[in-house]
């Protein structure tokens, strides 16, 4: 097992994840180095996600490091009945650090478990995916120049998108105040509820996407509602356009406010709001790049990167 | 209460089975005691052993109780009673003396004993032992060391 292995959010402390941000903001300035020239690193996608691994395979490139993997489970020996610990003790021969997705939820802690060389975990089943996490932290930090003071509020899907659970757990180490807002069926699960009660994180439950909500959040949180949650299509019928956002409803919000969304977006967000200044989701697609060169740095313990750019 | 009384009783119930050396499990929920004894393994045990089921408890209402001569079970065995029947309690005879009564404990960590209910976890489909932390201990709430998720008393097979 190699401690600097990155698999949950929820192993980082505030002191970590203020770190990383900062290394962040320095990759933003510095995005083109050789700090990681003589590196390799693997990137095994054990499930298919070409964003999340087009945005680490940028990552790693523009740091100077060189990348071998696989996109496709189909063409590995996974498909043979090879178990996970088998291909990562092998890829573990060839390099410095592997990035893996998988299908399954715990592989990622699993797969560092069995090796000496650091994993990133890029995704888990329904389970984590920190550097999604990171990136919408980094979003919100560079957006607001604090995580402190904030009104963060989440719309959607709460019940079963995982990254609205990792951002909540991640900004609880800040002073952050929640709108939960959504349909009874996709409310943020009671777990959640139960730790912001134990954790003094003011929170606000809302069925309601209305202006009270918009005009007092410094960052909406979209997420997509997904027809396969509903068991009753009537039910989704219902509830499927109540939380979609149109530039209109912008127009008395705050002049801080920025939208994020985790991408791909359906028609939660309409293509009005794109052109609107608080509109962030393509730019915060495009922190992921640095928090995850972040990560990246962090994972393979190189902390001096500072003196190798000048 | 008469503390003398309730230990001149206890003797007398422990000594139904005769035991002279060995282990006696007893306050264990009724609808428990069945899975008690196949943890334990007791069924490929050729030792003397005895089942007691449906018993009166007032801590239980009803009670099972397992006596099993000439042997003393491992610490790792017994705490998977806790994960069960965290009421049990571990008696240790010799020479028809309770030398010991010790309630079972749970440790903070139970490994390899207990199946992760959720199908789309990596222990399901890797050969490996599954593991849990223990985050409440009666009634058994035990979380999963690799994908999280929780489960409850009931869910425990
Ligand atoms: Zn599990």
């Amino acid at each position: 097992m190699n401690n600097s292995s990155i698999v949950s959010i929820n192993d980082l402390s505030k002191q970590d994840i203020l770190s990383l941000l900062d290394d962040a903001a320095f990759f933003e300035q510095h995005p083109d180095s050789k700090i990681l020239d003589g590196k390799l690193i693997a990137t095994l996608f054990f499930e298919p996600s070409t964003r999340t691994r087009l945005s680490f395979e940028t990552a790693v490139n523009r740091l100077g490091g060189k990348v071998i993997g696989f996109s496709d489970p189909a063409a590995t020996s996974t498909s043979k009945g090879e178990t996970l610990k088998d291909t990562i003790k092998m890829v573990a021969n060839y390099v410095d650090l592997i990035i893996m997705r998988h299908y399954l939820e715990g592989a990622a802690r699993y797969a560092s478990e069995v090796t000496d060389i650091p994993v990133i975990n890029a995704g888990d089943g329904a389970h984590q995916h920190p550097s999604q996490t990171m990136l919408d932290l980094y979003s919100i930090f560079k957006t607001q120049n604090t995580l402190d003071g904030l009104t963060v509020t989440m719309v959607g899907d709460l019940k079963y998108g995982r990254t609205v659970h990792s951002l909540l757990m991640a900004l609880s180490h800040f002073d952050v105040r929640f709108n939960f807002v959504a349909c009874p069926e996709l409310q943020m699960p009671e777990e959640f509820i139960t730790f912001c009660r134990n954790n003094n994180i003011r929170f606000n439950i809302s069925e309601d996407f209305n202006a009270e909500v918009i005009n007092e959040s410094d960052i909406i949180y979209m997420t997509r509602v997904q027809r396969e949650r509903f068991s009753d299509l009537m039910q989704y019928e219902r509830v499927k356009d109540l939380y979609n956002l149109h530039n209109a409803m912008l127009d008395d919000s705050k002049p801080n406010l920025r939208i994020l969304h985790p991408l791909p977006r359906v028609n939660e967000i309409s293509q009005d709001v794109d052109d609107n200044p608080k509109a962030y989701y393509f730019q915060q697609a495009k922190n992921g790049v640095f928090a995850r060169q972040a990560m990246i740095c962090r994972a393979l313990g190189i902390t001096n990167f500072r003196d190798l750019i000048k | 209460m008469n503390l003398h009384n309730s230990n001149m009783n206890e003797k007398k119930e422990l000594a139904v089975a005769a035991l002279r050396n060995g282990t006696v499990i007893d306050h264990i929920p009724a609808d428990q005691l069945f899975k008690c004894v196949a943890l334990l393994g007791i069924e490929s045990l050729d030792k003397s052993v005895t089942i007691g089921n449906n018993l009166q408890s007032r801590r239980l209402g009803k009670k099972g109780i397992i006596k099993v001569e000439d042997t003393f079970f491992p610490d790792d065995v017994l705490s998977r009673i806790a994960i069960i029947a965290p009421s049990a309690v571990i008696n240790i005879i010799r020479d028809y003396e309770v030398i010991s009564k010790q309630p079972v404990r749970l440790p903070d960590e139970v490994i390899g004993i207990v199946e992760c209910n959720n199908p789309k976890c990596i222990t399901r489909n890797e050969p490996m032992k599954s593991r849990f932390r223990v985050i409440n201990r009666n009634p058994v709430t035990l979380s999963c060391y690799y994908c999280e998720h929780e489960l409850s008393a009931g869910q425990i097979k």
